[in-house]
C-alpha cells in the first residue's frame, strides 16, 4: 500500500481521537525504518511478512527460514495417495521478495528479548523492534519409546511435508497387496486434528484402487477424534468400515490403541493389550511448539506459547509475537487456515504498535477441509471473535461441520472447494 | 483539527458519527475482509477454480448474498455456516472493503468457439442487466472473468432452486434454454471465462 502520507496521518489522529485515546499533540510516529524479524517462513511467518508489507511498506521485514522452499502439509495426504506430485505442494519465497521482504536462508538459534536481537546459526545478529516467531511444531519422538529422529528417516512421521512425504509414498507404492499400513495417531493437542484420519482415508483410497487386499490400521491414544461422525460415515461408504472386510480399522485408546513401544527392527508396535505388525508404519508422535520457541523461553510447561490473542504478543516476553501452531490460540485449531488468520491479526497489530496506534479489534476464521474418498469432501468451519474476557471465542450459532445429510453434489463440491482453498491460501501466503 | 474535519473523515470511512462507540470495538472492514482471503484470495481476487472473486462487487450485492446465506435462503457447502458468524454491521463493513478492490482476472482454459457463440448469446439474453459483457458490477455479480466452475455451480443452483432466480433472469434463462438448450448455457460460461 501507499507510504505514510498526510491524509493517512489526519485519518489516524482523527480516528484515534474518536476512540478516546490519548494522542497528545500531533506527533509523527511513523513506522518508517522500524524493523520486524520473523522466525520461520511457513504459513504463519510468510503470511505475517506479506501482510505487514502490504499494510505499511515503511516497515523493514526480515524473514529467517532455513529451507530454500516450503512444502505445504496440506494436500500432502494427496501426495501419499498418488493423486498429486510433491512439486505441486512446493512453494518458493520469490513472491515474498516481490513484496520487499528480506528473506534470509538461515536457522535462528537464539532470541534475546532484552537486547531485541535474533541470532542465527550462520552467525548473524539481527536487531528488531518487534519479532514474530512462527516455527510450527517440534516432534516429541520419545512419546513413542523406540521412536527417534533417526528412526524417522525410515519410519517417517511425514508430519512436516517434504522428503518424509516422498519416503512414505515410496513405501506405500512398494508394499505388496495384502499388506498392513499402520498409522500411529498423536495425543492432543497436535497439528491438524483431522489430519491423521484424512491420511487414513486417502491411503485407503489408494489401496482400494491398487492393492485392494490391504488394510489401514489406526492406533490412537484418544477415544474420539475430529469430524469423527463424518469420517466414519465416509469410511462406511467407501471402505467397508465396521464390516469384517473393512479396509480401515480404528483402535481407540480405551480399546488398547495407545502404543507403549516400537521396535523398528521387527516393525512391531506394542499396544496396551496386544502387539501390531505393519508393512508400512507411520508414527505421528506427540508435539510441542517448534524448538526455537522453547529455547527462547516462550513456552509454558506443556510446551506451547501463551499469547495475548488480540496481538499474539507473548505473555512471557514483550516485543515477541508468536503465531501459528506454536501459539496457544484455542479454541482455534492448529491448522494452516488458523495460522494464516492469526498472522493477519498479528501483522495488523504489529503495524499499529510500530505506528504508535492502539491495535484494533481482531477477527479470525478457520476452515479445514478433508478429502475422504472420490468426490467426497467434508469440512469444519468457525468464525471467532475476541470475547469480553480477553479470550478467543467461536461465534455461537455459526460454523460447524458439513451436515450429515449433505447431498452427493455438495460433498463433491467440497472436494473442489478444498482444492480452491489450497490455490488461494498458498497464494495469499506466498504469492 | 476541528469537528468538521473529523466528521467528514468519518463519513469518508463510511461510518455515521453516532455509531462510533459501536464501531470502535468492531473489527474494521479490512480486518474482517482479510479472514476471507484464505478461500477467496488476497483482497477478494480468487485464484480459482471454484471460489468466486468477490472483489469489486457492489456493497448491495455483497450484503444481499451474505444475508441470504445467513438466513439460509441460499444453499451452499460452507458459506451458510460462515455467514452466521457476522453481524449486519460487520457484513456492511466487509462489503465496503471488497467493493473498493480491483477484480483481478486469471487466464482460464476455455473453448474459443464456444466463447464466441456465448458472446452473441450474452448480447441477446443477458446484456440488458449484466452490462458491458458482464463486466459491470450491478445488482448481480461481475460475470466477466469470473471462475467458470463457480459460474457452473451458480447456474446449477438457480436451475435446482438452491438459489432463488431473479424473475427477469428466470425468464431469460428459460428463453435461452428453449432456443439453445444446455449448449447455450455452456457457451455463456465459456464466454465469461474467456474475458480478461
Ligand atoms: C498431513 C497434514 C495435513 C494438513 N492439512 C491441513 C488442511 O487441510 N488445512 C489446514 O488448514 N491445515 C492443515 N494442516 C496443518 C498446517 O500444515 C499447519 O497448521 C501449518 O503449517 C502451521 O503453520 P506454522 O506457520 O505454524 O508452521 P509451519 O508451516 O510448519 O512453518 C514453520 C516454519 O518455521 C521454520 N522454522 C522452524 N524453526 C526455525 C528456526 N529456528 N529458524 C528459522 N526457521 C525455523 C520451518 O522450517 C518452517 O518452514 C495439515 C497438516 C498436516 C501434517
Amino acid at each position: 500500500m501507499s507510504k505514510f502520507n498526510r491524509r493517512d496521518f489526519i485519518k489516524l489522529t482523527g480516528s484515534a481521537a474518536v476512540a478516546g485515546m490519548v494522542v497528545g499533540f500531533p506527533q509523527i510516529v511513523g513506522a518508517a525504518g522500524k524493523k520486524v524479524v520473523i522466525v520461520g517462513g511457513g504459513i504463519g511467518g510468510a503470511t505475517a511478512a506479506k501482510y505487514i508489507r502490504m499494510a505499511d511498506s515503511g516497515v523493514e521485514v526480515t524473514l529467517v527460514e532455513p529451507n530454500a522452499d516450503y512444502h505445504t502439509c496440506f494436500m500432502s495426504n494427496e501426495v501419499l495417495a498418488g493423486e498429486r506430485s510433491i512439486d505441486s505442494i512446493r512453494f518458493t519465497y520469490d513472491g515474498l521478495k516481490g513484496h520487499g521482504v528480506n528473506v534470509v536462508k538461515d536457522t535462528v538459534t537464539a532470541i534475546d528479548p532484552a537486547a531485541r536481537t535474533v541470532t542465527t546459526a550462520g552467525g548473524q545478529t539481527l536487531s528488531y523492534d518487534r519479532c514474530i516467531v512462527a516455527p510450527g511444531i517440534s516432534l516429541v519422538y520419545d512419546s513413542v519409546p523406540g521412536y527417534s529422529a533417526e528412526v524417522a528417516e525410515t519410519v517417517p512421521h511425514a508430519w512436516k511435508a517434504g522428503p518424509q512425504t516422498v519416503t512414505l509414498r515410496k513405501q506405500l507404492e512398494a508394499m505388496p497387496d495384502g499388506g498392513t499400513v499402520v498409522i500411529v495417531a498423536p495425543p492432543n493437542p497436535f497439528r491438524c486434528p483431522p489430519g491423521p484420519y484424512e491420511r487414513a482415508s486417502l491411503i485407503a483410497h489408494y489401496l482400494k484402487n491398487n492393492k485392494p487386499k490391504s488394510k489401514v490400521l489406526i492406533l490412537d491414544p484418544k477415544d474420539k477424534f475430529s469430524k469423527q461422525g463424518l469420517f466414519t460415515a465416509g469410511w462406511k461408504k467407501f471402505y467397508g468400515y465396521g464390516t469384517d472386510n473393512s479396509m480401515i480399522e480404528w483402535i481407540s485408546g480405551a480399546a488398547g490403541g495407545k502404543v507403549e513401544s516400537f521396535d523398528a527392527g521387527s516393525m512391531t508396535l506394542q499396544g496396551a493389550v496386544e502387539s501390531f505388525k505393519g508393512d508400512v508404519i507411520n508414527i505421528i508422535p506427540a508435539q510441542r511448539a517448534g524448538t526455537i520457541a522453547q529455547t527462547a523461553g516462550l513456552t509454558n510447561d506443556a510446551g506451547w506459547c501463551p499469547v495475548n490473542p488480540k496481538t499474539f504478543e507473548s505473555t512471557v516476553h514483550a516485543g515477541i509475537h508468536v503465531v501459528g501452531d506454536a501459539s496457544i490460540a484455542s479454541p482455534m485449531p492448529k491448522s494452516g487456515y488458523a495460522a494464516n488468520s492469526e498472522a493477519k491479526v498479528c501483522a495488523a497489530a504489529v503495524v499499529d504498535l510500530l505506528n504508535g496506534r492502539e491495535p484494533g479489534q481482531p477477527s479470525y476464521v478457520n476452515t479445514c477441509y478433508s478429502i475422504v474418498g472420490k468426490d467426497h469432501g467434508i469440512s469444519v468451519a468457525a468464525v471467532y471473535r475476541l470475547g469480553d474476557d480477553g479470550k478467543i471465542a467461536s461465534v455461537e450459532g455459526a460454523g460447524g461441520l458439513t451436515p450429515g445429510d449433505a447431498s452427493a453434489e455438495m460433498l463433491k463440491r467440497e472436494v473442489t472447494f478444498a482444492h480452491s482453498w489450497f490455490q488461494n491460501i498458498t497464494h495469499d501466503t506466498f504469492g | 483539527m476541528g469537528y468538521k474535519a473529523i466528521s467528514s473523515l468519518l463519513l469518508l470511512g463510511g461510518l455515521a458519527f453516532g455509531a462510533t462507540s459501536q464501531a470502535a470495538d468492531m473489527p474494521s472492514g479490512q480486518m474482517l475482509g482479510n479472514t476471507c482471503a484464505g478461500c477467496h484470495g488476497t483482497n477478494g481476487s480468487s485464484m480459482g477454480p471454484a471460489t468466486p472473486t468477490i472483489a469489486g462487487i457492489t456493497p448491495e450485492y455483497f450484503v444481499d448474498t451474505m444475508t441470504s446465506y445467513k438466513n439460509g435462503e441460499r444453499e451452499s457447502t460452507i458459506m451458510t455456516r460462515i455467514a452466521k458468524g457476522y453481524t449486519d454491521e460487520e457484513i456492511k463493513a466487509m462489503a465496503n472493503f471488497f467493493s473498493d478492490k480491483p477484480f483481478l482476472r486469471q487466464a482460464q482454459a476455455h473453448d474459443a468457439e464456444k466463447a464466441d457463440f456465448g458472446r452473441k448469446l450474452h448480447k441477446k439474453y443477458c446484456e440488458k442487466c449484466h452490462e458491458d459483457g458482464g463486466l459491470k458490477a450491478d445488482e448481480g455479480g461481475i460475470l466477466a472473468g469470473q471462475w467458470m466452475t463457480y459460474l457452473n455451480y451458480a447456474l446449477d443452483d438457480f436451475a435446482s432452486e438452491r438459489r432463488e432466480t431473479p424473475k427477469k433472469m428466470a425468464r431469460q434463462m428459460e428463453k435461452l434454454q428453449a432456443d439453445q438448450g444446455d449448449a447455450g448455457v455452456e457457451a455463456l460460461v465459456h464466454y465469461y471465462g474467456s474475458q480478461k
